[in-house]
């Protein structure tokens, strides 16, 4: 059950992300203080769901933000569709979606969604149409002339998403996008955002903490530990699709959340013997992560 | 907070229901001025205040009738030349202080070093320049009084814009970075819209220093049909009439250019939080 | 707390260069006969003649130093600085007493609206109302009603000093979390209890935000009341004074801005201590 961690699948045309010996460490006054990422390793082709799972502090958000070119790596190379990361950001590669909304309160629903195509310089009528054509299809299409804090946070976050696919990004990075949501409204989100994927086959990483989620969504999971942060599972969901409310019934599904389950704390025990070595400063090791940005 | 309760109120039952709540709401606020006017108007016509320097209201709005354009202190054209002070110094100082905070903001360092002293700036007692003012620019000029206006303005302008500027959600920049955004767009995009609204706190505070500025500034000397003047000579006159007279007039002043920039801000920012909070 | 002071410092360095700077570009000729007493002429003709550099509208900043130790005026055995030392202590006096009951005046009356909806509706308005009126307008009346003498000035301290205090202690009483005062309610405390376990304390740090520029606005206060007070040993009356002999000597104008300067930025500094050893680390709340 237990793979190698870090699996590199091969490289294929299709490959999205490549990641290769890929360190993150913060340091403080030239000493490093906390190593956010070790030795990661990691493809992911196209159109795959892949969900990055770990407790707080295991890097996930910032192997989200590597990925992304918004933090650069202390060691290795990331590759997205064959170019370095910070290339693809200059290319527009990528969609972002946070945990928070991040609307701009000064535009209305409509100009929100514009707002990137604005600045890759769409013409007035294509960002119209883009605009409306991504606000129906996470059904807000009502709402185009709203502001944002006319919305409840579940629509916010439609909108967000909305903007992030508008300009056809080769890649969607959501990071905890759901973690603020009450449970009722994350399922009906996540049913959402598997609905978008099929509709536009785009390639997602999803960051999370919430093992049912992660099993509906993703076609992978990636499991992450702690201190220093990495990979230590990879786990392959293979639930029919399309998927739906009868998917968290069945008996394979509870099956995968509970091999995820076991797999995060397999890597949790690693954790806290790693801490029991470190001579137990893990408190102040927690508390700098937190101000490095990790987690 | 629901779509459906943010939707305007299509009934005009709805919209009388709540100018009622809105005249029960201020209601409390004008009693006590009606009940103050009153009560101040019939202690002074009963009882012999002479040893306090409280006219009737009824004689201030005399004065204030009598000398508006003539006699020896005219209140109208006073007025007018304190105003123009006043917002003469609020322009300058205002301008100033975004220029400052506009580039404070672009460079981090000059940020760090700047803030603290313009924030310490608050703990120098600045109206004790108003004279130095009046040597340099000219007693008679309205400019020494626009000037010591300008430096009360500057500060807490540059203070407020430039955490305006500087207090965005850093998901925000990481948003507009993974867009490959330039920082043109980040600054026009993001960073003014969210310093709007502290620039309007910035101007509304900054309009009741302008005029406190500069009637203080015209106490220090300078030409003699100005408010701060008419109140200092008509008080050593022992007309207090006409001194609170003045002041009315000054303070209404004050009033209303604190309220036409609240509704400019109405117009500019009426997405901002601050401009749904608060009403009945 | 460090890192300010030498922030301070080297600004005023900065302020220093830049000043003598001007002076050394578009200033009056300097000439020192004996200079640092070396028995070297030193002369220098600046290139430009700026009317805002020469010696009535900026003065040599070392001649504003130096005319502090000189007599207040000719045959008087007392320094300038120490005259003005004793004027900044009097008219600190006069501002602390004001300070101290204006903040007091606040807290009560805070307190008042923060438990009486209708008497915040009711007076809130004309509180801040208040603060268009300007104290030099008023200070002229005050002075009629309560004669010429500390009292009057005390009284304008305190009318700058209530201000802030009320409504940052509005904003600071509210300020507890919701669930803090229903957990009070639970216990079922009384209004007194909640009052001085839960609001209060939530309330400091907007306390101190308020009482340093409270300080700082007294300070004015007392500066602007003691022209029409009629008080002669305090900083306002100096001001006033050597205003009027700016032509023969401007450096006592100077003299007496900087220290009453010092004297607002040391009250500062004093209710800024007082926060940090009050709050002990706990957020401070940004002004306004």
């Amino acid at each position: 059950m237990r793979q190698s961690a870090g699996r590199a699948s091969p490289t294929t045309p299709d490959t999205v992300v490549r990641i290769a010996g890929v360190d993150k460490t913060f340091a403080r006054d030239g000493v490093v203080v906390t190593t956010a990422l070790s030795g990661i390793d990691l493809s992911i082709s196209r159109g795959e769901f892949v969900s990055l799972i770990g407790p707080s502090g295991c890097g996930k958000s910032t192997l989200l933000r590597v990925i992304g070119d918004l933090v650069a790596p202390s060691a290795g190379s990331v590759e997205v569709n064959g170019k370095p990361a910070a290339q693809a950001r200059r290319d527009r590669d990528y969609g972002m979606v946070f945990q928070a909304p991040v609307l701009f309160d000064w535009r209305s629903v409509e100009d929100n969604v514009k707002l990137p195509l604005e600045l890759m310089g769409y013409d007035g009528p294509r960002r119209t149409a883009r605009a409306k054509e991504m606000l129906d299809l996470v059904e807000l299409g009502e709402f185009l002339k709203h502001h944002p804090y006319q919305l409840s946070g579940g629509m916010q976050q439609r909108v967000a998403i909305a903007r992030a696919l508008s300009f056809e990004p080769a890649i969607l990075l959501m990071d905890e996008p759901f973690g603020a949501l009450d449970e009722m409204t994350r399922e009906r989100m996540n049913q959402e955002v598997l609905r978008i994927w099929e509709a536009t086959g785009t390639t997602i990483v999803f960051v999370t903490h919430s093992i049912p989620e992660a099993v509906f969504l993703s076609s992978r999971v990636v499991v992450m530990s702690a201190r220093p942060g990495r990979i230590t599972d990879v786990i392959d969901i293979d639930l029919d699709r399309p998927r739906g409310v009868a998917t968290r019934e069945e008996p394979r599904y509870f099956q995968l959340v509970t091999a995820v389950r076991e797999a995060l704390r397999r890597g949790g025990m690693g954790d806290e013997l790693a801490e029991r070595m470190e001579d137990g400063s893990g408190a102040s090791i927690d508390r700098t992560a937190a101000e490095g940005g990790i987690g | 907070m629901s779509a459906a309760a943010a939707r305007p109120a299509a009934s005009g039952s709805i919209a009388m229901s709540r100018w009622l709540r809105r005249i029960r709401w201020y209601l409390p606020a004008v009693l006590v001025f009606v009940g103050t006017i009153a009560l101040w108007e019939l202690v002074v016509q009963n009882i012999d205040l002479r040893g306090l320097p409280l006219p009737a209201p009824s004689e201030i709005a005399g004065a204030l009738s009598d000398s508006w354009g003539a006699g020896r202190w005219p209140i109208g054209k006073a007025a007018a030349a304190t105003l123009f002070e006043a917002l003469g110094g609020l322009a300058i100082g205002t301008f100033a202080g975004v220029v400052v905070a506009g580039l404070t903001a672009r460079f981090v360092t000059a940020r760090e070093l700047l803030l603290p002293l313009a924030i310490g700036a608050s703990a120098v007692p600045i109206i004790a320049f108003a004279p130095l003012m009046n040597n340099w620019f000219g007693v008679l000029n309205p400019l020494s009084k626009m000037m010591i206006v300008a430096v009360l303005v500057f500060f807490p302008v540059v203070v407020n814009v430039t955490r305006g500027l500087t207090s965005v959600e850093p998901a925000a920049l990481e948003l507009m970075r993974s867009y490959a955004a330039s920082d043109w767009s980040i600054l026009w995009q993001v960073r003014v819209p969210n310093a709007l609204p502290y620039f309007f706190t910035a101007l509304k505070v900054g309009s009741t220093l302008a005029l406190i500025g500069a009637i203080v500034g015209e106490y220090f000397g300078g030409s003699s049909d100005v408010l701060g003047r008419v109140i200092v000579q008509s008080a050593s006159a022992l007309r207090f009439d006409v001194t609170w007279a003045a002041i009315v007039v000054g303070a209404v002043s004050g009033i209303v250019s604190y309220l036409a920039i609240a509704a400019v801000e109405r117009i500019v920012i009426p997405w901002h939080a601050s401009q749904r909070a608060g009403e009945p | 707390m460090r890192r300010q002071a030498v922030l301070f410092g080297s600004f005023a360095l900065v302020v220093l260069v830049a000043w003598e700077g001007v002076k050394f570009l578009g200033g009056v000729p300097w000439r020192f006969p004996n200079a640092l007493g070396l028995g070297i002429d030193v002369f220098h003709d600046p290139p430009f003649r700026w009317a805002f550099a020469n010696d009535l509208n900026l003065p040599h900043w070392f001649n504003i130093l130096g005319v502090l130790g000189q007599p207040v005026q000719r045959g008087s055995d007392e320094s300038l600085g120490t005259f003005l030392a004793g004027a900044a202590f009097y008219t600190w006096r006069e501002a602390a007493i004001g300070f101290v009951v204006g903040a007091l005046l606040g807290l009560v009356l805070a307190t008042l609206f923060v438990h009486s909806r209708l008497a915040e509706r009711a007076f809130v308005p004309y509180v801040v109302a208040s603060q268009t009126i300007p104290i030099v307008a008023l200070a002229p009346m005050i002075v009629y009603a309560f004669g010429p003498s500390v009292a009057s000035v005390v009284i304008i301290a305190t009318y700058l000093t209530f201000f802030p205090v009320t409504i940052a202690m509005i904003r600071g009483l509210r300020s507890p979390d919701p669930r803090a005062l229903e957990l009070m309610r639970s216990y079922a405390s009384s209004a007194w209890d909640v009052y001085r376990k839960v609001r209060l304390p939530a309330s400091l740090p907007y306390l101190f935000t308020a009482l340093k520029i409270a300080a700082t606005a007294s300070i004015v206060g007392a500066i602007i009341g003691e022209g029409p007070g009629g008080i002669p040993d305090g900083l306002g009356r100096a001001i006033i004074n050597f205003n009027q002999s700016y032509i023969t000597s401007p450096e006592k104008l100077w003299g007496a801005i900087l220290v009453s300067s010092l004297l607002g930025i040391s009250f500062f500094a004093i209710i800024r201590l007082l926060e940090s050893l009050t709050l002990r680390g706990r957020a401070a709340v940004p002004e306004l």
